[in-house]
């Protein structure tokens, strides 16, 4: 029973780590940029939803549309301020310049909702009760579970069947050559910037739903596991960052519950640096060689 | 002299001019700090430029010479700065003098940071890319959280250590003798060190850590390292022995951390393992970036601003983060800006021709 309630657990926070890696993944496959403001905007859709429901009295739905406005509309002008200018600088540029936007995001989440955490009033309460109250799991866990199944099939089919997730699928594979098919490559990468940042808000509502506590650093943390996630399954492969969310946080919350509270987060990095010295491309990943 | 200035190969006089520079920026700093015209918030953060100074310089060498993306180098100074800590606080009754104990703790802190360098550098290096980048992050939170599990303390039978997995143990469980010392708590980490370090140990760091980096680049060693960064696989058709050279680098740089890292721990009282964490990383890999890849000065230049503009913000108080933040998204899009550049290249190319 307690391995049952252990594993759901962390199947739950998998989900989480899954939606992000989720909207990692994409952005990588397509900008080929490491997005480190990634997390950070998941905090900002978790701060507009508290501030929807809180002080607007707004019902959960509206507070998570909100959210998924207000991050959508934040990705796209952040993509266009700060990463356009750069798509032809060197990657590391681009990496700094995402950090900047990380340390800004967070800047001014300090500056407006101050320090101190706030307490998130959870979408859902309450929890199932199995073979007689002896497992109990959270509406919050269920809802969490499938919010993911049904964003990955949906991006799965996104991807694959739309004119649109074509032209994604092309961008990343050569920009070049998209663009004299007559793909409008910066539109694209503009679209995927939403879809991730869409996704970062929906984990937002749901992390700070399960875990309570939101601060303006809320966000880097659970960014991290995320990006590991997404490599972990084969950065730029979308069943990949579904599958290694999952497996992380189920390795995450095993690790908590039954070798060290401490460890935990070095127990999920060093499975991470297991799986990429076998296979060094990820999971699910393809392997390139290099051409001479 | 200046014609033998002439002479000289360009990058020779750079270098001359950069062991100079920090010469002379040294003894500025320590005649207006002695004389006392420093505020006491400049005169506390001149220790800890010389370790930021030293860090960028050593990330440069595995970022701008090697070509290979580390995140994870302030896992490398964490491990200097603790095994530093131990050795120096071991070492308070068998070597009274504070000088000597501060060069065997920097010692220490660089043999312990090579060692895990070793370790962490053969995996790593076979990785390629973001992978090799991300794979170095996971490592600097390990090396963080482990650190963070120690529990150490002396007393008269030695060194006592024990590992702290599930988080109940405390100082007592150390079953020191009276008289024993706890150097490292836990979470707590080092508390009541005595802070042995001096600007001056910190401008030897500093010069130390450019003559290996700079005369490392200009070896034949080094050229095999440049070489690898630009093509992996002609360098490795010609014979030179990848694995080889980005080990050298690598654990050089890791090396060159540690010894910044000792002398950065011996600077303060009480030092936990949280303060090595990712944001440092990031933040000495801003000082290489923002001071341009593979130059050293400008690693130097970078570490010294950006540690003093936070603290020059201050005025702005709440603001001063996110004027920071700015400024950096700023710089990055300015340095990268295709008109920005035509019009320095231009600059650059007629400056060249006048010299000619």
């Amino acid at each position: 029973m307690e391995f049952l309630s252990y594993l759901i657990s962390g199947i739950s926070l998998g989900s989480v780590y899954a939606i992000i890696a989720l909207g990692y993944t994409m952005v990588y496959g397509i900008a080929k940029m490491l997005n480190f403001a990634h997390g950070d905007v998941i905090m900002i859709g978790g701060y507009v939803s508290f501030c929807a429901m809180f002080y607007l009295g707004l019902p959960p739905v509206v507070a998570t549309l909100l959210a998924v406005l207000a991050c959508t509309a934040l990705g796209i002008i952040i993509e266009r301020l700060a990463y356009k200018p750069l798509r032809s600088a060197p990657s590391l540029a681009v990496l700094i310049t995402a950090i900047g936007v990380s340390y800004f995001l967070q800047n001014s989440a300090l500056l407006i909702w101050k320090a101190a955490a706030k307490v998130y009033p959870p979408v859902i309460d309450g929890s199932a009760q199995l073979f007689d109250g002896q497992l109990k799991i959270p509406y919050i866990s269920i809802l969490t579970v499938f919010a993911c199944l049904i964003i990955m099939a949906a991006l799965s089919l996104f991807v694959s069947k739309t004119k649109m997730g074509k032209a994604m699928r092309a961008c990343s594979e050569d920009k070049g050559a998209a663009q004299l098919m007559g793909i409008n490559v910066d539109a694209t990468i503009s679209i995927t910037f939403a879809i991730g940042s869409a996704l970062a808000a929906i984990a937002g509502v749901l992390m700070c739903s399960a875990y309570p506590s939101l601060m303006p650093t809320t966000g880097s943390m659970p960014g991290i596991k995320a990006f590991t996630a997404a490599v972990f399954g084969g950065i730029g492969s979308i069943p990949g960052a579904f599958l290694g969310g999952l497996l992380l946080g189920i390795i995450e919350s095993m690790a908590k519950a039954y070798i060290s509270t401490n460890l935990a987060n070095s127990i999920v990095f060093a499975v991470l640096i297991v799986v990429l010295l076998v296979k060094p491309a990820g999971l699910l990943g393809k392997y390139v060689p290099e051409k001479v | 002299m200046s014609a033998k200035l002439k002479r000289m190969k360009s990058h020779t006089r750079v270098n001359l001019l950069t062991y100079l520079g920090v010469t002379v920026l040294f003894v500025v700093m320590f005649y207006l700090q002695s004389a006392g015209m420093l505020k006491r918030s400049m005169a506390g953060m001149l220790i800890p430029i010389c370790c930021y100074m030293s860090m960028a310089v050593s990330l440069n060498l595995t970022v701008g010479i090697l070509g290979e993306l580390s995140l994870g180098h302030a896992g490398f100074m964490s491990v200097g700065a603790f095994s530093g800590i131990i050795a120096a606080s071991c070492l308070q009754t068998a070597i009274p003098a504070a000088g000597l104990r501060l060069v065997i703790a920097m010692v220490v802190g660089a043999l312990f940071a090579t060692i895990t360098g070793f370790v962490v550098g053969t995996p790593v290096l076979r990785l390629r890319g973001d992978y090799l980048a991300i794979v170095t992050l996971a490592f600097g939170e390990i090396i963080k959280e482990l650190i963070n599990c120690l529990i150490v303390g002396t007393d008269e039978k030695g060194l006592h250590m024990i590992f702290n997995v599930s988080g109940a143990k405390t100082v007592e469980d150390l079953h020191l003798k009276d008289g024993g010392v706890a150097i490292i708590k836990g979470a707590q980490g080092a508390v009541g060190t005595q802070t042995i370090a001096t600007f001056f140990a910190g401008y030897v760091l500093v010069m130390i850590t450019l003559l290996i980096v700079l005369n490392l680049k200009h070896s034949r060693a080094g050229r095999a390292i440049m070489a690898l960064r630009d093509n992996r696989i002609a360098t490795e058709s010609i014979g030179i022995n990848v694995t080889k050279y980005k080990l050298m680098a690598f654990v050089t740089s890791a090396a060159l951390a540690g010894a910044a890292g000792a002398l950065y721990g011996l600077n303060f009282s009480s030092l936990q393992a949280t303060k090595f964490n990712f944001n440092t990383s990031i933040l000495i890999l801003v000082f290489v970036v923002l001071g341009g890849l593979g130059n050293v000065w400008g690693s130097l230049v970078a570490a010294a601003a950006l540690t003093i503009l936070p603290e020059a913000l201050r005025e702005f108080s709440d603001y001063r983060m996110l004027v920071y933040a700015i400024v950096l998204i700023l710089v990055m899009l300015a340095t990268n800006n295709p008109k920005l550049k035509v019009f320095f290249s231009r600059f650059g190319k007629k400056s060249e021709k006048e010299g000619n």
